[in-house]
């Protein structure tokens, strides 16, 4: 049984990012594997989960959802190797600390060595990158300029948009994606969604037809040719 | 008159309820250019306009309003507005500010109220408002809102209103007049609209039994319900733009099995960003056949095949079933204006 965890739907999900928890589901019970969404509430612990996902907040959200995973047993749950998908404030908060209005410091979690600033201009627009040969699509809007330590690795190269820096997007472990790219992020890159599956799942999955690689296929070529 | 939905419904409905000329933009355009051209298209020293959320303080100022009607406040075109959270603050500050204004407010949507409740005069509208995803966290002190059937409140004190000027349920009170609303507009959302409009007329001393009737009169509003032609299809074309009105457009959908058709665009207009579509919930079509068109149809048929719902995507010569009844078109502002367009009078 896959259990997808979307955290904090009503705080972190201000771009369609549920989408993502639902693609992941859809794509596994195509393939026969059960599956099923859990959504954690504000009040509710975090569940025994295969892998959770942030999606983007606005700053008070942000700050609060902050507060809230810090407080949770999210962090231990990553640690005994839980995976997660990460998307704007999600990416945000899971560094030392990020810029919210009013605090240009805000504690995150601290799971990976990443540090958030408040850009000089907010980045709104498309935003292509380049991950392991793929173009990963998706639209960006945020204020913040994230900088990675040495030992992190960013998801990939941003080919149009700005991502963390304008050079790089996101970053990646050997449990963690993220991304400043929402649309959402896993429903907009088919291909994106099973290379998190095949991780989570631990098999190698056969292709799958859907709707949405007519999607990809349209996007791609809209947005690079 | 502003807010995210129900604008050019309402404004519509207080022109019609004055009982007097009025100048109004009645197309939906709804920043300065728009007022500009309302204004001196009449003669009438009285005005409605219809303003986009970013543009109220300047035109509150600019026109001197006399009543400023908020209608509620929820994610749409974050591309260009950003948060909605900043309109809040924004509306807040103008109206802590232009102290003569009185304002009509929904007392059911939290960041309405936190915008209005700066305001020296405001006459309360308790008013069903099942979309209250974007105001989870208290805008005074983050922390969580909490919601019961009838009330909201936050830890910190910030609570619902509770000096009504208007309760909508089974029946409209407003200022402990019950009115007798019978619109022909369909919709629980039009019903909440005509609250907020009727109550703003109250505001201006309108009579508010003879303001009822002309607003139950109403049919069609910018195209909005109207039946259309297209081809061998009868068609009724319905607006909507965002997570909130999607979902109060699709409940009011009747309950059949026929095919439904949705058009989606993201042009300026709409904003670039169609994200939004996977915050409508349309596992409500399942079991029902949807066409797909307008320039993101393929990302429209993505997220209904992910919910789970049969899509044909409407390409030129894609042949569509010719149909007895009334097919709805619901279809998103630009999308929208295409298919009156492109439709012909019955």
């Amino acid at each position: 049984m896959l259990k997808v965890a979307l955290v904090y739907p009503e705080l972190l999900g201000t771009y369609g990012d549920g989408g993502n928890a639902v693609v992941l589901v859809e794509r596994a019970r195509r393939r026969g594997v059960d599956a099923e969404v859990l959504r954690v509430g504000i009040d509710d612990d975090m569940p025994d989960a295969s892998i959770f996902l942030l999606g983007g907040g606005e700053d008070g959200p942000q700050r609060l959802g902050a507060d809230l995973l810090r407080a949770s047993s999210f962090s231990a749950r990553v640690g005994d190797g839980a995976y997660v998908v990460a998307v704007c404030a999600g990416l945000q908060l899971l560094g030392h600390s990020f810029a919210v209005e009013g605090d240009d410091e805000y504690d995150g979690l601290g799971l990976v060595d990443a540090l958030t600033r408040r850009g000089e201009r907010r980045a709104v627009g498309e935003l292509v990158v380049e991950v392991e040969g793929h173009a990963l699509v998706g639209f960006e809007n945020h204020g913040g300029r994230t900088t990675l330590g040495d030992s992190l690795a960013p998801l990939g190269t941003v080919r149009r948009g700005v991502g963390n820096d304008g050079a790089v997007d996101g970053f990646t472990t050997s449990r963690i994606w993220a991304s400043y790219a929402h649309g959402p992020l896993l429903a907009m890159n088919p291909w994106f969604a099973d290379v998190v599956l095949e991780r989570v799942l631990e098999v190698s999955l056969e292709p799958l037809a859907t709707t949405a690689d007519l999607l990809y296929a349209e996007r791609t070529r809209t947005l690079i040719d | 008159m502003s807010g995210t939905n129900g604008k050019t419904t309402t404004t519509a409905m207080i022109a019609a309820g004055w009982l007097k000329p009025v100048a109004t933009n009645t197309t939906g355009s709804n920043m300065p250019p728009g007022h500009v051209a309302a204004l001196v298209a009449s003669k009438s020293p009285a005005a409605v306009l219809e303003v986009d959320e970013a543009w109220l303080g300047d035109v509150t100022r600019s026109t001197l309003a006399e009543v400023v009607v908020l209608l509620n406040l929820s994610r749409d075109q974050l591309d260009r507005a950003n948060e909605v959270r900043r309109i809040a603050e924004r509306w807040r500050a103008l109206l802590g500010d232009v102290t003569t204004v009185k304002v009509v407010a929904n007392a059911n949507d939290p960041l309405v109220v936190f915008a209005a409740e700066a305001a020296a005069h405001v006459a309360w509208c308790d008013v069903p408002t099942p979309w209250t995803t974007d105001a989870v966290s208290c805008p005074h002190c983050t922390q969580p809102l909490h919601f019961s059937d009838t009330s909201w409140w936050s830890d910190c004190g910030f609570k619902k209103p509770t000096d009504i000027a208007t309760t909508l349920g089974n029946d409209l009170v407003v200022r402990g007049s019950n009115l007798d609303l019978a619109l022909q507009m369909p919709g629980e959302f039009n019903r909440i609209n005509a609250a907020m409009a009727l109550t703003a007329l109250s505001e201006l001393g309108v009579d508010l039994g003879a303001a009822t009737v002309r607003i139950n009169a109403l049919t069609s509003v910018a195209g909005r319900f109207s039946v259309r032609c297209w081809r061998d299809h009868r068609l009724r074309l319905l607006l909507a733009k965002n997570p909130a009105g999607f979902a109060a457009m699709l409940n009011s959908l009747e309950q059949k099995d026929e095919d439904v058709w949705i058009a989606i665009n993201a042009r300026v207009a709409d904003g670039h960003d169609p994200s939004w579509l996977y915050d409508v919930p349309f596992e409500v079509l399942r079991g029902r056949r949807v066409y797909c068109f307008g320039d993101r149809r393929l990302d429209l048929a993505t997220r209904l095949d992910y919910a789970g719902v049969e899509t044909v995507v409407v390409a030129d010569d894609t042949t569509i079933p010719a149909s007895t009844a009334t097919v709805d078109v619901v279809a998103n502002y630009t999308a929208f204006q295409d298919w009156r367009e492109r439709s012909r009078a019955c």
